[in-house]
């Protein structure tokens, strides 16, 4: 069964320049993500993974090749409002309520108020943050701001989110029981996520396509279709078929020197 | 370094408008002297003329220079129309105020910071003097501390005991001191206050886990964290105690220093003179505010800090 | 020398009793902390008026706090006329012309760096300078009416207003402005719902360093000439009179109304950045 592609990179090359000489962050990349997909980039630090979704959110230009996202070219893309994007740190703005910080994105593309309030009670219910809509985000736990985060790349409809290990603050405990909630979220809402992360069982976990990278140069060393199914309890990381895989994404780290 | 090309830029169009607005604000002058000697002024003429009077409404940048140097390089040092000498009486009272005022500030830092009582009854006022204009106490010190007849660092006989004669700076310079101190006190407690108490909570716990005694406390790590924090307070006293000085200046009796001479100059309508003595002023200020940023710079890159 | 007895007694009870609270279990308490300065200043006066009678001090060098608050009563229409003179009218329109002026500037030069890489520095030049000398250039210009009071006060405060109100806008980190990209919000997106909220605390910052700027400024521009009317002309010519108490009135008045007016725009700062850590402890 195919699904249109809905993220492509083609040849994509990007190197920054520095005070010390040029940074080769992305080179050669290649990857095609379809529609439904949820994509894991995992790699050590370097290894251009980040740089690789802001190049696809149009936060970064590249130096040679193309990207395009639903068929046109990312800062077209951007401008139409086709994706949602989740920051490492929750972000929210402290003057705003909950509920307001939600509004935020919904204000800006136009959206009526009625449609505002709708939006927003919906995602609210998706993160299981319904009746903290009016608390301000400092009374509100980390984990709680980062679903408040991720509440708001969802309240306009886009069909990409675009995630840049928003769970990396979190302690474990709470990792987890948001891991489950956002595999959830991605069943009901069928998006396209792609997925930034440092953990090799968050990523095998999550992911039905996993992109091992490596660095110096940032490349991909590997692309591991999951043969998980995509119903998966938390303890299906006991079963042999996940540590297969999370063996081969070792495999894969270790052949792109990420323990140098 | 990249500053250079913005800042030029900017310092031009100030120069360019400062030109501008003077041939605007100069040219009525211009045009009612033709009017009653009866002749008539081409627009050239207004201009260089606009740029040459002798009580202008707006003095150009280079009338400005020119008195600045006629008054500094062209006049003895202890003339009276020298800036030089006014100078250095301003300059005389700020370093006399800025020294008592901030060595007092900080001396009452250590004791709020380490004496409750103190900290809960004083701090609010420190606070809530810097709300108030204290400026405005300046010419009732002037007048009592005359009237008291505490004005000299040195009185006559003290000084010509010492020194053989007394030094004009000594005549009248405590009430302008005391002025200085005390703008110069509350934003110094202020500002030491805050660095003293800025080491966290991490540190000072570090500290009692060696039995570290109140003393050592202050010496090794509240002294030292404080340094940032010392030097914007040293650098917002002294410019609070130049303006104590000079705003003093105005009711001190003799009339000198730079205030003074802003004052005579506004009296006798030489906008020229107010303007070059105001520019000293600023000179003043620009150079012990650098002074004070230099010795900051060097001493926070050896601790470490820059 | 009763009064003095007296005087030393009173200052040693207060002191005790501050001390005493001061280390007391409720020393936490609303009620002890603004009762330690309220004692603390009481016993400043209570000193004062003892050390004036005792020692016999001439009034004309320094009147007790009692005959001060006797002129107070009797002066209250001069005293209420300057006010209105110096504070509401030179003070006052200097402050919202001058802040509002660099406010707007600030957001004007906001689109432009190299505007601001030049105007920075000269303007942390330009504030670090003795401004009050201005004034005498400026009654020269606008006159001795309060329209001069007010010019140097908008000299006075547009400087450090503008330097904290850029400061302020570029308080946003980078990620906040990635997060507009996104939402491809444009420029007047980001300012409006993003570096203007967050420039609050160090706009506000500006506002309270320029309540005291401008009270100074009003009044020592008015020692430089002045109608017969306003704080700075009361207080040099009753210097002058050696009418010390009114001086000591003035000064009173003038520290009540820099006093009401910085907690006036203390109060509005909690309003508008209630949000900030700051404000939240």
């Amino acid at each position: 069964m195919t699904q249109e592609v809905v993220i492509q990179a083609q040849n994509l090359d990007l190197t920054f320049p520095t005070n010390d000489g040029d940074v080769h962050a992305l080179k050669d990349v290649n990857l095609d993500i379809h529609k439904g997909d949820f994509v894991s980039f995992i790699g050590p630090s370097g290894c251009g993974k980040t740089t690789f979704l802001r190049t696809i959110a149009a936060l970064e230009t590249p130096t040679a090749g193309t990207v395009t996202v639903n068929g046109m070219t990312a800062d077209e893309a951007r401008k139409s409002r086709a994706y949602g994007y989740v920051f490492q740190a929750a972000g929210l703005y402290p003057w705003r309520t909950i509920r307001g910080n939600i509004k935020l994105p919904l204000e800006i593309m136009g959206y009526s108020k009625a449609e505002q309030e709708e939006h927003v009670t919906k995602v609210l219910d998706l993160v299981d943050l319904r009746g903290f809509g009016q608390k301000f985000p400092w009374q509100l736990s980390g984990g709680m701001q980062q679903r408040a985060s991720i509440a708001r790349a969802l309240a306009f409809d886009a069909n990409i989110l675009l995630m840049d290990e928003p769970f990396g603050a979190l302690d474990e405990i709470v990792r987890d029981h948001l891991n489950e909630q956002l595999l959830q979220l991605w069943d009901r809402t069928n998006k396209t996520i792609a997925f930034v992360t440092h953990s090799i069982p968050e990523a095998v976990y999550l992911s039905t396509k996993i992109v091992v990278m490596s660095p110096r140069p940032g490349r991909i060393s590997d692309v591991i279709e999951s043969t998980l199914p995509r119903e998966r309890p938390l303890d299906i990381r006991d079963t042999q078929e996940f540590q297969d895989i999370a063996h081969r994404v070792r495999e894969g780290l270790r052949a792109g020197h990420a323990y140098d | 370094m990249r500053n250079v090309l913005p800042i030029l830029t900017v310092v031009t169009a100030i120069m360019v408008i400062w030109y501008a607005a003077s041939v605007g604000m100069n040219k009525k002058w211009t045009y009612d002297q033709a009017g009653r000697a009866g002749t008539e002024v081409t627009f050239t003429e207004m201009v260089v003329d606009t740029w040459a009077q002798e009580r202008p409404v707006l003095p150009a940048p280079h009338q400005v220079v020119a008195e600045l140097y006629r008054s500094t390089v062209e006049k003895k040092i202890t003339s009276k129309r020298s800036l030089v000498f006014h100078g250095w009486i301003t300059l005389s009272a700020t370093l006399l105020g800025f020294v008592f005022g901030t060595g007092m500030g900080i001396l009452l830092a250590i004791g709020i910071v380490h004496n409750r009582a103190m900290d809960m009854g004083v701090m609010p006022w420190a606070i809530a003097s810097q709300t108030i204009p204290i400026l405005a106490i300046a010419p009732m010190i002037v007048v009592v501390m005359n009237t008291i007849g505490a004005t000299d660092l040195l009185g006559k006989e003290a000084a010509t005991a010492m020194f053989g004669y007394q030094p004009a700076f000594m005549k009248g310079i405590l009430p302008k001191a005391v002025i200085a101190a005390y703008l110069s006190f509350f934003p110094v407690v202020v500002g030491m206050v805050k660095g003293l108490r800025s080491p966290d909570h991490m540190q000072l716990d570090l500290l009692k886990t060696y039995n570290a005694s109140k003393s050592r406390t202050f010496w090794s790590l509240r002294m030292p964290s404080s340094t940032p924090y010392l030097f914007t307070s040293l650098k917002i006293g002294m410019a609070a105690a130049l303006v104590g000085a000079i705003v003093s200046e105005l009711s001190a009796v003799p009339l000198r220093g730079l205030g003074a001479r802003m004052l005579t100059g506004s009296y006798y309508g030489q906008t020229i003179q107010i303007w070059a003595a105001l520019f000293a002023a600023a000179t003043l200020a620009a150079t012990l505010v650098a002074i004070i940023s230099w010795i900051e710079r060097r001493s926070l890159k050896k601790m470490g800090m820059s | 020398m009763g009064w003095l007895i007296g005087v030393f007694i009173f200052w040693l009870a207060a002191y005790f009793l501050n001390v005493y609270l001061a280390n007391s279990a409720w020393h936490k308490t609303r009620l002890v902390k603004l009762a330690v300065p309220a004692i603390f200043g009481i016993t400043i006066l209570v000193v004062w008026e003892g050390l004036v009678r005792g020692l016999q001090v001439p009034s004309v060098i320094l009147p007790p706090p009692s005959m001060i608050g006797v002129r107070i009563a009797v002066s209250l229409p001069i005293l209420w006329a300057d006010l209105i003179q110096t504070f509401v009218k030179g003070a006052l329109t200097g402050y919202l012309m001058g802040c509002g002026g660099a406010v707007l500037t600030a957001i004007l030069i906001d689109r432009s760096p190299f505007l601001q890489r030049g105007l920075l520095p000269v303007g942390n030049f330009i504030a670090a300078l003795p401004i009050i000398g201005t004034a005498p250039i400026l009654v020269m210009w606008f006159g001795f009416d309060w329209h001069s009071k007010a010019a140097v006060v908008v000299v006075m405060v547009f400087f450090p207003m503008l330097v904290n109100t850029v400061q302020g806008l570029a308080a946003t980190d980078s990620m906040q402005r990635d997060l507009m990209r996104t939402y491809a919000g444009g420029y007047w997106n980001t300012l409006f719902k993003l570096r203007l909220p967050a420039a609050m605390p160090a706009i506000f910052n500006g506002l309270k360093i320029s309540t005291t700027l401008a009270l100074i400024g009003a009044i020592v521009a008015e020692f430089f000439g002045s109608p017969t009317l306003g704080m700075g002309f009361r207080i040099s010519v009753e210097v002058g009179r050696l009418g010390l108490d009114m001086v000591w009135a003035e000064i009173a008045v003038a520290a009540l109304a820099g006093s009401v007016f910085y907690g006036a725009i203390a109060l509005i700062e909690k309003g508008v950045t209630f949000w900030h850590p700051s404000q939240r402890s």
